[in-house]
């Protein structure tokens, strides 16, 4: 554990703390120029979240110390995620602490623990939206690991640094594997993350909503925490994305003029996906949640056919 | 210190024994047989945890029991050492447990004693034998003792029906494994048939006749029908001895003839035990997440559970086969460590079952609901086994499923490029069970626990004595230790895969878990429990500092809706609905929809196994036919017997001619 490697992780999940919610505001207002309205700003998660700490916070009467507990659960372990990503640089201490099954699994963590939450309170809709969520999550799971299989038989590795370290190398060229598995990983990533079109993140309406449907009950701080971790976790899989998809740029190991470039590169990056999410989701409308397992069996198949090319191809 | 720990182990089997008779003798004493017999139990079984972990090399002894001229062999080995661990751990818990549980069960006291207490010597007895004679004289003990368990509310016309189907199944295991004894040739001792060379056929042959007898008792496809049935009869720490410990042992039995007795491994026996497994570990995770009894739920599981031990075993002789022994070890290891951490939290799931139904009277998850409030005990521990069960990080499932992916993923080396396409695709349907089985323990935790108490009488549920929390949190603390510091327990499973595969796994760092070199995997547990804490830690204090703490309790939102009430929660029908859906081919469904007009509505769906219309019913019917066919040749009057002696005694006369 280098004192390199400590320093560049504890800046790169501050930084990711940061950036997250500019991430969101930033895909929001792409959303907003593609639908012709003004749009709040980019700034306007923060503001969100600022005004959200300072509100009292309003818990029902059968709520259990659960409830209150899973917000905080949330929150460290999407940090967690945060951190053993690399999206600045590949030198992080914490990374040999979780690999890339290990990240799948502090997403799953995430999601048994929301959906626990939402039942708690025992209101129709917190388990409507457990029950969706559980859904959408059971088949989303399967495919996000073939995605991250794909690429660490490609670098032999399930280390998230390795693989960005091995995929960086290679000079660029169009892996047929990699492709299916990107599809499927974009698939993923719409649908784990509340997006369109399996879930709408603008709206309450009782016949769709998912993740909304679980944090009815929530406001105040709870909310703001959970809010805030949404974003890092949106944060988080656009970050893992990049680094098995584009990984050029990422800082090696003790690099420090590497470290000054990653910075504005990983901000490049993120201006581009964000603005190519917020145009997917402009394209394409919500899908009724019966249509939810196609599209997540689709994803699953992609990442499937992503390893069998491997083995077909060798690459 | 050789000879103690299998002297050790023999002496707590005995005093089991005597345990049980003198409950049966004190049944006029409810509450001594209670409070005195069952700890006793409990601290021989941590005895032979103890004495078999710290056991090394092959110990063997010749029992004075058995016949003249037949005596009993003994063995304590590796293997045999680390199922006898899982044993004594569970039962420590269990039988704690079984102290403050059997307080509602005093009517039958002596007789639940004694066979309670037989049940966990018999298991012993399966995991020690060295020879055919005392392996299946130990393991009818326990298919009976278990039985007279399974029925102890025999009064009750379901109850005897499931105890007659594990019986019938048990048999026709039992059978099966006989049937595999006498193709081993000639002797009767294990010793004798390490020492056999069978041809390939007759191998495979062998091979068929175990898989299939061990698998009966495993709960593999199609012959999983009795788990559902027999684990919601028993008694809870009777269905957490049967689920926890008593699959196991036939784990141990066919570990111990593929690898010890048959010592030859061929890779396409590998592959039918995977394609077993696999399919045995979707139809478990599928069929539990649409069942409606919280016992039935945790048997399927049970199921799906086995499955994924039998995907590990496959896994390993593959691997075996093509002598890549260093990866036999892994699978061989994560297998070992998934029945070691099953163990435990199925265990701890049963339990707190157990308590909900001494404090409701309710297995219908349909009928429960809010108990969180009112057993936080109970619902504490049951939230870490769930979450372990589900396979999550930092606790025990996650470990022994990182491992067997890890396996997995080091499978492009296998020579036989089929394989190598087929097995990541095996891979795929792991982790779906895996996620499958997040789904129902949210379904089964969330439904049971959290909510609106769904009945009135739930809001007079008491929580748990001590006894039982004493039980909890030896299981609980297992699960989350398990979970910690896999360290150790791999550590000291090198001798096992040593000794099956030859070879074990090179984990040198206490802190990470990294089988093969830390460029390839790593994992640590503990360092990921720290890094989450501290950023929670950091997070609360923060908000608590900058903001505040106020809190105000309202009625909920609720969108606003203005009525709320308990029935307006998901039903266990509801939560798993999508998944009734999305694989309704599998399912067979019988639903009773109401009418708009109907002024009292009525609404129920039944989900059934269609194994037991394709296989089963079937083959019931055919059995009757014949036994109807056979039934014709009994008359009842003395002169159709007189013909038959007549008849016979001519054929006879004429081929002696």
């Amino acid at each position: 554990m280098s004192a390199f490697g400590l320093f560049t992780q504890i800046l790169q999940l501050l930084l990711s703390l940061l950036l997250a919610p500019f991430f969101l505001g930033w895909l929001n207002q792409c959303r907003a120029w593609l639908q012709n309205r003004q749009g709040a700003g980019i700034e306007q998660p923060y503001r969100k979240l600022g005004k959200l700490f300072h509100k009292d916070a309003v818990i029902a009467e059968s709520a259990s110390p659960l409830f209150r507990m899973v917000p905080y659960v949330l929150f460290g372990a999407m940090c967690l995620a945060a951190s053993i990503v690399p999206s600045l640089a590949t030198d992080l201490s914490f990374s040999k602490a979780a690999d890339a099954i290990a990240l799948a699994g502090i997403f799953a963590l995430a999601r048994i623990a929301i959906s626990l939450a939402a039942m708690d309170i025992g209101t129709a809709f917190g388990g409507m939206g457990a029950r969706r969520e559980m859904l959408v999550g059971f088949l989303a799971e399967p495919a996000l690991l073939m995605v991250l299989f794909t690429a660490s038989l490609i670098s032999r590795s399930t280390s998230l640094t390795v693989i960005v370290e091995t995929l960086a190398h290679r000079h660029f060229e169009i892996y047929p594997s990699m492709a299916f598995a990107g599809i499927a990983f974009l698939m993923v990533l719409l649908a784990e993350n509340a997006r369109l079109p399996v879930d709408n993140p603008a709206s309450h309406l009782e016949l769709t909503m998912i993740h909304e449907a679980m944090i009815l009950e929530y406001s105040a701080r709870h909310l703001a925490l959970i809010e805030w971790a949404s974003s890092i976790k949106l944060f988080a899989y656009v970050t893992i994305g990049i680094a098995l998809f584009v990984p050029w740029g990422i800082a090696q190991a003790a690099d420090w003029l590497g470290m000054a470039f990653a910075l504005p590169i990983l901000i490049a990056k993120l201006l581009v996906a964000g603005a190519g999410l917020a145009l997917i989701e402009t394209l394409v409308a919500k899908q009724r949640i019966f249509r939810a397992p196609e599209f997540m069996g689709t994803a699953f198949l992609f990442g499937v056919l992503g390893m069998l090319v491997h083995f077909l191809l060798g690459a | 210190m050789n000879g103690l720990p299998m002297d050790l182990i023999v002496s707590a089997a005995l005093f089991w024994i005597a345990l049980g008779l003198v409950g049966l003798v004190a049944q006029k004493k409810p509450s001594f047989v209670r409070n005195a017999i069952f700890p006793l139990g409990a601290l021989a079984g941590a005895i032979v945890a103890v004495s078999a972990f710290f056991s090394s090399g092959v110990e063997t002894a010749v029992s004075f029991l058995g016949l003249p001229d037949l005596p009993f062999h003994l063995r304590l080995d590796s293997l045999s050492a680390f199922f006898l661990f899982i044993l004594g751990s569970a039962t420590f818990g269990i039988s704690l447990y079984a102290t403050g549980y059997f307080r509602n069960e005093e009517k039958h006291i002596g007789t639940l004693c004694l066979e309670y207490h037989v049940f966990l010597a018999a298991m012993t007895f399966v995991l020690l034998a060295d020879d055919a004679f005392l392996f299946m004289v130990s393991w009818e003990a326990m298919a009976l003792s278990s039985y007279f368990l399974v029925t102890t509310d025999h009064k009750i016309p379901e109850i005897r029906r499931a105890g007659f189907i594990y019986l019938l199944m048990a048999h026709v295991g039992a059978i099966s494994i006989l049937l595999y004894f006498g193709s081993m040739g000639g002797d009767y001792g294990f010793d004798a048939m390490r020492k056999t060379h069978l041809s390939g056929m007759q191998a495979t042959f062998a091979f068929l006749l175990a898989f299939f007898g061990f698998g009966a008792k495993a709960g593999m496809l199609p012959l999983h029908v009795w788990l559902p049935e027999a684990h919601p009869a028993a008694p809870s720490p009777v269905s957490a001895l049967m689920s926890g410990v008593m699959l196991k042992t036939a784990v141990y039995g066919l570990l111990r003839v593929l690898f010890d007795l048959l010592h030859m491994q061929v890779w396409w026996w590998g592959v039918v035990i995977l394609a077993t497994g696999l399919s045995t570990a979707l139809f478990g995770a599928v069929f539990s997440a649409v069942q409606s009894d919280m016992k039935r739920l945790l048997a399927y599981s049970s199921v799906e559970n086995i499955g994924i031990i039998f995907v590990g075993i496959g896994l390993t002789v593959i691997f075996k086969a093509y002598a890549m022994n260093s990866l036999a070890a892994l699978a061989l290891v994560a297998t070992l460590y998934h029945c070691l951490n099953h163990a435990f939290f199925k265990s701890l799931l049963f339990l707190c079952t157990g308590s909900v139904l001494h404090a409701t009277g309710e297995r219908n998850l349909g009928k429960l609901g809010g108990l969180i409030h009112k057993m936080p005990w109970v619902a504490w521990t049951a939230l870490i086994g769930s979450l372990a069960i589900a396979g999550l990080p930092p606790l025990n499932g996650f470990v022994s499923e990182w491992l067997l992916l890890q396996a997995f993923l080091f499978t492009p080396g296998l020579p036989h490029s089929y394989l190598n396409m087929l097995i990541p695709v095996a891979a795929a349907a792991l982790v779906l069970t895996g996620a499958a089985a997040g789904y129902v323990m949210v379904k089964f935790y969330g439904i049971i626990f959290l909510g609106q108490p769904r009945e009135e009488k739930l809001r007079e549920a008491k929580s748990s004595g001590k006894w039982e929390r004493a039980g909890f949190l030896w299981l609980a603390a297992g699960c989350v230790l398990l979970g910690l510091v896999p360290f150790f327990v791999i550590d000291h499973l090198a001798g096992v895969s040593n000794f099956l595969v030859g070879a074990s796994l090179e984990n040198r760092d206490w802190l990470f878990l990294a089988p093969i070199s830390s460029e390839r995997a790593s994992y640590s547990p503990l360092l990921f429990l720290i890094v989450t804490l501290s950023a929670i830690g950091l997070a609360f204090i923060a908000v608590r500092r900058f903001y505040h703490g106020r809190v105000r309790r309202e009625i909920p939102w609720n969108c606003g809706y203005p009525v709320w009430n308990a029935r307006m929660q998901d039903t266990s029908e509801g939560f798993g609905q999508p998944i009734r859906q999305i694989f309704d081919p599998f399912f067979k469904v019988g639903r009773e929809l109401p009418s708009p007009f109907d002024s009292k509505p009525r609404y129920s769906a039944k989900t059934e196994d269609k194994f037991w219309y394709w296989i089963y019913i079937p083959f019931g019917r055919a059995a009757e036919y014949f036994a109807g066919l056979f039934g014709k040749i009994q008359q009842g009057r003395i002169l159709v017997y007189l013909l038959y002696n007549f008849v016979t005694l001519i054929v006879l006369l004429l081929i002696v001619q």
